[in-house]
């Protein structure tokens, strides 16, 4: 009853700020795009005519035009945007799911081992970041790439497919496992704090085993919070995959990505400004997007700073 | 808010400065003449025994002088540096070099023969661990010194008959020794100063740093701010002093080649690394007067791994070949005006391979047929480096032989480091490479493809290659040896271990107040002719 | 409270030792070797180059021997990139400049994030709120390698006095540091807001409003110090960062700073650089969290106990 209640005022909350539920409807227009729009656009994001290179916009059914080996950039952009937006999404679920886990139990536990568990964190965290991602990504796409040839080979799966997603699993692990930090600190405050709360207490009093007061009390509790952060993370782990990729970190062609379509619109900028514009401009609006969801959420979920 | 005031305080005084400053750095530095030269990275080193870079070379290239030196226009000429004469004998395997009388290092002492048998011993010295030693195997015993199989330096070719005449004996005759000797590996090293910070086999030591170099050059080095700024200033002990326009150079490492252009049109620079690929159509249209394009002594090609079951046939490789439109990937991706490479060696003066660079899919889809291969193909990896180019022409390629061939390739882009691991591995299908020249003969392609080369790396070897090549290098006419060397560059291309695509062409700004900088076919500009004006 | 103090250092100090004895042992297990080069060597000769470094010996033994030599010659050991150069002076140029350049960011940063923060909080929900985080947002929104060329090309070109790129004058600071300080000024932003929110919610601020005390009063003498707080626990750890230079930055702006060769040092496996960087990273960050923590106990005094 307690928590409907809290959600569903939420809800409303949300409803009354405009720019989140504006941010609302773009994330959901620009994620219905690149996981579901891209498949009945006419044009394949890797079909390389170098003929028609820098068509403009609007030219042989080219909406966007084309970029410079004359594939079609709006099937790209979509394209790259799933890239993306999968890479941010299940970096930023690995992240919850360790995060939660690490922090909640260490909240809850308390005492010393909270104290050396964050000092952990703490520790990892004054690691410099691109130097991890950069380490990680190496280590882990040596075993990936074995398992995808296990994969093709053995049990028959499709090679693009199996390519295509092998070739961003590094990726994921490597900013997943510099995020997670974050995410298990906060955690841990609030699970700390909430294991302090009188119902946790009376839980207990009950007879209640640990796991079932972490998972069935602390943890449902903590969702709010995990909610707001997941969302404010993911829209850092698209601006990560674009940094990796200028720094030439990214993911391999003839993919795209969104980070890779910008970092080659940079280059063009004095020639074919166009080619910059359009991804960056969904680029942003995404982060927009996510930000402004993520704030929006805060606000209406964080019921301190609500109460007006 | 302080700060917001602190800002505009700060962005408003730096304003009125600039009303007070309208020269450009460019031009400032011309009226000082002090050249300003993008140079694309930071060099690994100074010392001329430990580098292999372009970018070294161009540094070491005002700091130190070799025997010989460049022609400021014309590649196959060699001028005297620090020596003053040479002479060979008959056969071309042992030139006599005189020494300069007022040769110099930069401190005042004088340029010995004995500095320069110093340094080839450190250079070749088995303890040393220089990665370019083998530009020196066309001296006697060099190799054998090496590689510790001769123990004592007396035995190898070079000799200091006195303080200023150096003799130089040849395992076989070389009769283009004088341009051999430009290149970098053939400087002198200041003997004194490289003993008085540490042994002569020692290598990473103090002497090249900045404030302890002693150079023998036209220049010498004045600052060296790492990533930032290498300054040489010019120097008052050099023999030729007064042919020396320049009073200084900067070099400045810009990584980024975007920024370098941005740089160059806003007046910072007076020569620039490279240019954007993209870039060149744009420059030709709006600058003309700025853009220079060279010929360069350089290829680019695909190599083909030789020891996997699909590429070591020689049909497939010559089918793969076929496929690749270069004019086309010329045209659209690289646009710098490169020539489409049919042959390893781009062709220079007298040497000019046959190249065979035509676009035939059909001819290639028979040659699969006829090597067996139809319906299902197995799928390649092609190795390539992270850089922007690289990948559009992987793309490129890879579009061309799934659309002509059917063929799935799959683009596996490594950064440095790991590509290189890989390629010394031959792990890999087919690969993107290159290779520059070192100097001005057709024996730094084809040496290449010897199967002992340890940059051949395509497991390709052919006992009836190199007999070819070894029987060229007992001809000592030019034109008779040109001429086996042709045969040995048919022969190799047919068989295909590598693919030539392009034949290089460097594209730069220039400003037009530099003056005597000529194009060059190895690009080695000697600073020490160049004006500002 | 020294007590307190004395134990960060030394919780600091074992975590530095752990985290860089850890990546020794990782580059080390990674491929690629810090010699080779496009022409080929060799092995004979590697194996030269590899002793002079001595990395002949056993990783326990190699790792042991750079402890020793850190410890008590003060020697971090010597790049292999760059030939022989010492760690210790590429980090002492590359970091003043860094530096330089990260506290100009910074100020740009609080700068432009502070105000913005402030005025979303006071217009809650309303347009100023929205149009000041948009705005405070676009540091974010954007990759800072769309931002640089962006800057180059239409702020430097037209205005002489600025540099496209370099590190030749002092003004040649400000492009970079915008570059740098828009992201920051994002986080600060939203910090500010939301610490702000949360105390022009408290009713001592409430009280005050309704006697009539002037918006201006209240921000200055009540609000803004328990406000910042939130703000100043992330300016610590992100002070170390943006100090420690930013590698998009650094190369689209030709800035010698040390961001470039946190990647450098990686792609090109050179142990000794990547080690150094991160111990001097750890300390930083170490030292910023210290300092954060007692700037905290300055703006409140209850957790000075």
């Amino acid at each position: 009853m307690k928590s409907r209640s809290l959600w569903s005022d939420a809800w409303i909350r949300l409803q009354k700020n405009k720019l989140a539920t504006g941010s609302l409807f773009l994330v959901g227009f620009i994620l219905f795009s690149c996981f579901l729009l891209r498949w009945v656009l006419p044009h394949d994001p890797n079909d390389a005519d170098i003929s028609m290179k820098y068509l403009p916009v609007g030219v042989d059914g080219h909406l966007l035009g084309t970029d410079q080996l004359g594939r079609d950039l709006l099937a790209r952009m979509l394209d790259g945007g799933q890239i993306s937006l999968l890479v941010a999404l299940l970096a930023t679920t690995l992240t919850v799911v360790v995060g939660v886990i690490y922090g909640s139990v260490a909240g809850y536990v308390g005492g010393r081992v909270q104290s050396v568990m964050m000092r952990v964190v703490d520790g990892l965290l004054a690691l410099p970041f691109l130097v991890i991602v950069i380490l990680m990504r190496e280590m882990i796409s040596g075993w990936i790439e074995v398992m995808g040839g296990f994969l093709v080979d053995q049990w028959g799966w499709n090679s693009d497919l199996v390519l295509r997603f092998s070739n961003i699993i590094p990726l994921i692990f490597a900013i997943a496992a510099f995020g997670w930090l974050t995410m298990g600190r906060i955690v841990c405050t609030q699970a700390a704090n909430l294991a302090k709360m009188e119902y946790v207490e009376a839980a207990r009093s009950l007879g209640l085993g640990y796991w079932v007061i972490l998972f069935r009390h602390i943890v449902p509790n903590l969702m709010g919070t995990v909610i707001i952060y997941a969302t404010l993370t993911i829209p850092s782990f698209i601006l990560y995959e674009a940094t990796l990729s200028f720094i030439g970190m990214g993911i391999e062609p003839p993919n795209a990505s969104w980070g890779m379509l910008i970092k080659d619109g940079a280059n063009l900028i004095e020639t074919q400004p166009a080619l910059l514009f359009f991804p960056a401009l969904l680029f942003s609006l995404t982060l927009f997007g996510f930000n402004f969801l993520g704030d929006g959420l805060r606000d209406a979920l964080d019921p301190k700073s609500a109460k007006d | 808010m302080k700060y917001w005031q602190y800002l505009i305080v700060l962005v408003s005084s730096v304003g009125m400065l600039g009303c007070f400053n309208q020269e450009t750095a460019a031009e400032k530095a011309t009226r000082e003449g002090v050249l300003l030269l993008g140079n694309g990275n930071e060099p690994k080193a100074l010392d001329p025994h430990l580098v292999s870079g372009v970018i070294e070379s161009n540094l070491l290239r005002s700091l130190f002088e070799g025997l010989c030196i460049e022609h400021p226009s014309d590649d196959s000429q060699s001028l005297p540096g620090a020596a003053q004469s040479w002479t060979a004998n008959e056969d071309f395997t042992q030139w006599t070099f005189s020494l300069q009388p007022d040769g110099r290092w930069s401190d005042g002492t004088p340029v010995t023969a004995h500095d320069f048998t110093f340094a080839y011993e450190r250079m070749l010295h088995p303890d040393f661990p220089s990665g370019y030693a083998d530009m020196l195997y066309a001296i006697k015993n060099a190799e054998e010194f090496h590689k510790g199989k001769c123990k004592d330096f007396g035995d190898v070719g070079v000799q200091a008959l006195d303080d200023a005449t150096l003799l130089v004996t040849l395992k076989a005759p070389v009769p283009y020794l004088p341009s051999l000797t430009k290149h970098f590996t053939w400087l002198p090293v200041p003997k004194h100063k490289v003993l008085e910070y540490g042994t002569q086999t020692e290598p990473y030591t103090a002497w090249t740093h900045e404030g302890n170099l002693v150079s023998n050059g036209p220049f010498q080095l004045k600052k060296w701010r790492q990533n930032h700024l290498i300054e040489v200033e010019k120097s008052a002990t050099y023999w030729d002093r007064e042919a020396v326009k320049l009073n200084g150079i900067r070099y400045y490492p810009i990584k980024n080649v975007n920024t370098e252009t941005r740089m160059f049109l806003n007046g910072q620079l007076h020569v620039t690394y490279g240019l954007p690929p993209d870039f060149i159509p744009l420059a030709l249209s709006d600058h003309p007067e700025l853009i220079q394009q060279e010929l360069y002594i350089g290829t680019r090609f695909v190599r083909a791994n030789c020891q996997r079951p699909f590429t070591s046939n020689v049909k497939v490789r010559q089918a793969l070949s076929l496929c690749i439109d270069r004019q086309s990937l010329i045209d659209n991706i690289l646009q710098g005006g490169q020539q489409a490479a049919g042959s390893v060696t781009p062709p220079f003066g007298a040497y000019q391979p046959e190249g065979k660079t035509s676009f035939d899919p059909q001819r290639a889809r028979e040659l699969l047929a006829e090597a067996g291969y139809e319906g299902e193909l197995p799928e390649l990896e092609f190795l390539t480096t992270d850089s922007d180019v690289n990948r559009r022409m992987a793309e490129a390629m890879q579009g061309l032989w799934r659309e002509h061939l059917g063929l799935r390739v799959r683009i596996i882009q490594r950064e440095w480091k790991s590509y290189l691991k890989m390629r010394n591995e031959l792990d890999f299908d087919l690969m993107d490479g290159a290779w520059i020249g070192d100097y001005l003969d057709p024996t730094t392609f084809l040496d290449l493809w010897k199967e002992s080369n340890g940059n051949n790396n395509t497991g390709w070897g052919d006992a009836r290659y190199e007999a070819l090549l070894a029987e060229a290098e007992l001809i000592e006419d030019p034109a008779q040896r040109y001429q086996k060397l042709l045969v040995a560059e048919s022969y190799v291309m047919e068989q295909t271990p590598a693919i030539p695509v392009y034949h290089y062409n460097t594209n730069y700004f220039l400003s037009p107040s530099v003056q005597n900088w000529h194009p060059l076919l190895l690009n080695t500009h000697p600073y020490k002719f160049v004006e500002l004006k | 409270m020294y007590k307190a103090i004395l134990s960060r250092i030394l919780q600091t100090l074992i975590v530095v030792f752990t985290l860089v004895s850890v990546c020794f042992l990782i580059v080390h297990a990674l491929p690629g070797n810090p010699f080779t080069g496009e022409r080929a060597m060799d092995d004979v000769v590697i194996q030269r180059m590899e002793a002079s470094f001595g990395l002949d010996k056993p990783v326990l033994v190699q790792l042991g021997l750079y402890w020793k030599n850190l410890l008590l010659h003060g020697d971090m050991g010597a790049s292999m990139n760059f030939k022989g150069v010492p760690v210790s002076s590429i980090l002492g140029q590359s970091f003043p400049v860094s530096f330089q350049l990260g506290i100009v960011a910074m100020l740009m940063g609080c700068g432009i994030g502070m105000p913005l923060g402030i005025v979303a909080a006071l217009y809650r929900n309303k347009w100023p709120d929205y149009l000041s985080m948009v705005v405070a947002m676009m540091g974010i929104c954007l990759p800072s390698f769309v931002v640089g060329p962006l800057l180059q090309l239409y702020v430097a070109k037209p205005m002489p006095m600025l540099n496209i790129a370099g590190w030749m004058q002092a003004q040649d600071v400000l492009l970079p540091a915008l570059t740098l300080g828009f992201g920051v000024a994002a986080y600060v932003a939203r910090l500010m807001r939301g610490g702000m929110l949360e105390v022009l919610n408290q009713d001592y601020i409430r009280t005050a409003r309704a006697k009539g005390v002037k918006t201006l009063d209240i921000l200055l003498k009540h609000a803004l110090r328990p406000a910042i707080t939130p703000t100043v626990t992330f300016l610590g750890p992100a002070f170390a960062a943006v100090m420690t230079g930013s590698f998009v930055v650094e190369t689209i702006f030709g800035v010698p700073g040390m961001g470039q060769h946190f990647v450098d040092a990686v792609t090109a496996k050179d142990l000794f650089l990547i080690v150094g960087l991160v111990l001097f990273y750890g300390i930083l960050m170490g030292l910023a969290n210290l300092a954060v923590d007692i700037i905290l106990m300055f703006l409140n005094p209850r957790l000075r106990a």
